[in-house]
């Protein structure tokens, strides 16, 4: 503070007065900046120096600086590349089918009709489920091939019931997810929707506009910036889905819903081998990096040549 | 262009309100417009003017009567086939749009061709001077050129109606006599149907060729601007065009049909233009116009309004000052130069052919014998 009331001693008085009385801004973001330092920042070196390191649980007598080592096992490892194809697979699809599917809610949602409100808390109810419980719930209740609630419906219907999690982990995996944050998408939309002037509708339908036009030219543009904010936070979440998969299919059969996050648990905590684990981290960190790139590329560049025709 | 007809259209929202009469906010609209005609519609809010307009557009179904455009009844046609075009209060541009596509946009749904649209495009922005503004999105824009912009899209349409909703009450009040001037040159040169909306009854009475008087969903007189003004069909007519409003006394018409007489004023009311046989010893309201009275010294006037003044305002041309007259307010215009001041004791005198005469129950102008309305 006083090195502050140094440097702005050649300001103006009132400057000086609304300095001496506003809040001390430095002082009370400090703990902000300490908590992200400690719970961020710290964690983030710390994998970075592991990466460069040998070190594994099982072997401690072993540490010491590995080089490139451990990233050269890591880009070897077949269940590394299957595992960033199964992430890449998990987050397109999980993003094609909240957000498509969030939409057409919203839209409907976005009418008036009977109970909207019950409805509307209904569908967004999902999202306030936990990611194990989830998990647990679709393994146990929905998709167990002799309870699951979906394995009755079939046999009552005259089919085999299926072993989702056996057959076909992937699709059930992306399922849950889906089901889990589409909610998310047709909140967020659904604000959006709501936040769009009646008069613009109004004004396209004087225009000459048919329904499809309209929601073509006038809703989607509009929805622009919710859609980005949207998809930018699905794809982190998705990115990042962990407890789904590991209170379900433990990452198997095999390794078929091996995502990223799971390949360095697996790592770290089955085979104590904190420097490989810490090397694939990085390369999620790198991941989430491109991953967002394109993916801003991709909305503004859309946004723009939807504003241009 | 077209002859816009209305007959009998009203706007009925259903049980949903509360009482009966919120429910119905038009009733029974009827009227037809002339080919090329300035209509403007105006009321306080919540009379059904806005309604009205909206149902023309579509944008609203009427639940009753029919509306015809060109002859044709579009009452169960979608807005979007009326050929209608709106001036939005708010503008209601699109944003993400340039100025050149908010107004090409309606054009290319229709998929008249490039060169075609950018004629028009171009011509529109000539004719209100926008042409600088085609590559800029609507929030760079400032109130009056959005005004432009949306009465430029509304223009490249060529459409057969006009719409405007209150399209300068979101302008300053420079801007608006500006704007003002502007959209009745465009109208003359462009001659579409036009339909005005507007709670500003200078407004109105400075830009309609015809007037619709609205109240309560009703329809309280349709005229020109002159005839509003001279011979108002009913009280509510009378004080809401005109400003500053028209003044009323309540007055009893003597036995002789001739001399009106309240607590301290009296008048001589005149059979030349309405006939108040009918009416001998009965109550009447009395209007007569602030512009109307003039300060006088002569105790024995016929007609003579007597008391003290309790409101100056000296608005340099003119002085207008308020007495309360035996119980109502009383605003007189003056000449700019008379030296009041509060609590003076004057005497206002008029022309007996000035006084407007209504009924005191119906509030309805009594019987005219000339000036009589066109329609209505």
């Amino acid at each position: 503070m006083s090195n502050d009331a140094v440097a702005n001693a050649g300001d103006t008085a009132s400057h000086q007065g609304a300095k001496r009385h506003g809040p001390p801004v430095k002082r009370l973001m400090a703990p902000a900046v300490l908590f992200l330092m400690v719970w961020m920042i710290v964690p983030l070196a710390m994998t970075v120096y592991y990466a460069f390191e040998n070190y594994n649980l099982m072997m401690p007598t072993m540490r010491g600086f590995a080089g490139l080592g451990n990233f050269e096992i890591l880009l070897t490892d077949g269940t590394f590349w299957a595992a960033l194809g199964h992430t890449l697979t998990l987050v397109m699809a999980c993003l094609a089918i909240t957000v498509s599917l969030g939409l057409v809610l919203a839209l409907l949602f976005n009418k008036t009709f009977l109970g909207r409100g019950v409805a509307r808390t209904l569908a967004i109810s999902p999202f306030f489920v936990m990611p194990v419980v989830t998990g647990l719930l679709f393994k146990n209740m929905l998709l167990h091939p002799v309870y699951g609630i979906v394995s009755w419906a079939m046999r009552t219907l005259g089919f085999e019931p299926i072993d989702w999690f056996a057959h076909y982990p992937m699709f059930s995996v992306i399922l849950m997810i889906s089901w889990e944050w589409t909610p998310f998408a047709l909140l967020i939309l659904l604000t959006g929707l709501q936040s769009l002037p009646e008069d613009q509708i109004e004004a396209v339908r004087l225009d000459g506009a048919s329904r499809l036009q309209e929601f073509r030219h006038i809703v989607i543009p509009h929805l622009g910036q919710v859609l980005y904010v949207v998809v930018m936070l699905e794809s982190i979440f998705f990115l990042t889905s962990f407890a789904e998969i590991y209170a379900t299919t433990s990452g198997g059969p095999g390794t078929a819903t091996t995502n990223l996050p799971y390949y360095i648990y697996q790592n770290a905590f089955f085979q104590y081998d904190i420097g490989l684990s810490s090397a694939a981290a990085i390369a999620a960190v790198i991941l989430a990096n491109i991953f967002a790139f394109f993916l801003i590329r991709f909305v503004a560049g859309n946004l723009n040549a939807g504003g241009q025709r | 262009m077209a002859v816009v007809e209305l007959k009998g259209v009203a706007k009925n929202y259903g049980g949903a309100h509360k009482n009966a009469k919120a429910a119905n906010a038009v009733e029974n609209f009827n009227l037809t417009t002339r080919d090329g005609e300035f209509i403007v519609l105006v009321g306080p809010s919540g009379c059904g003017k806005s309604t009205t307009m909206r149902m023309i557009a579509g944008l609203e179904a009427n639940t009753d009567g029919e509306i015809r455009i060109d002859g044709r009844d579009v009452s169960q046609v979608a807005a979007r086939d009326r050929d209608i075009a709106m001036v939005f209060q708010s503008y209601a541009l699109y944003p993400h749009m340039t100025v050149y596509d908010n107004m090409a946009f309606a054009l290319s749904l229709k998929k008249v061709p490039k060169p075609e649209i950018e004629q028009r495009v171009n011509d529109a922005a000539s004719i209100l001077d926008i042409t600088h503004l085609l590559d800029r999105k609507p929030r760079a824009l400032s109130g009056g050129q959005r005004q432009r912009v949306a009465l430029g899209r509304a223009i490249v349409r060529d459409p057969q109606v006009f719409l405007m909703d209150e399209p300068l009450s979101n302008l300053d009040a420079m801007l608006r006599v500006d704007m003002r001037a502007e959209i009745i040159k465009l109208h003359r040169k462009l001659g579409v149907t036009t339909f005005y909306v507007t709670h500003d009854q200078t407004e109105a009475m400075t830009m309609g060729e015809r007037i619709v008087v609205m109240r309560d969903g009703h329809i309280q007189q349709i005229d020109t601007p002159n005839a509003l003004y001279h011979a108002p069909n009913n009280v509510f007519v009378a004080g809401f065009i005109g400003t500053p409003s028209m003044n009323f006394l309540k007055m009893t018409l003597g036995g002789d049909g001739k001399t009106l007489t309240g607590q301290t004023a009296r008048m001589v009311a005149s059979s030349e233009r309405q006939s108040i046989e009918a009416h001998k010893g009965r109550d009447l309201m009395v209007g007569v116009r602030p512009e109307h009275l003039v300060l006088t010294t002569d105790e024995a006037a016929a007609n003579l309004i007597k008391g003290e003044i309790d409101v100056v305002e000296p608005l340099g041309s003119v002085t207008m000052v308020q007495l309360e007259v035996d119980g109502h307010r009383i605003t007189a215009q003056l000449e700019g130069d008379t030296s009041v001041r509060m609590g003076d004791a004057i005497m206002l005198t008029c022309d007996s052919a000035r006084l407007h005469l209504f009924d005191a129950e119906t509030e309805q102008a009594l019987p005219r014998h000339e000036h009589r309305t066109e329609t209505a």
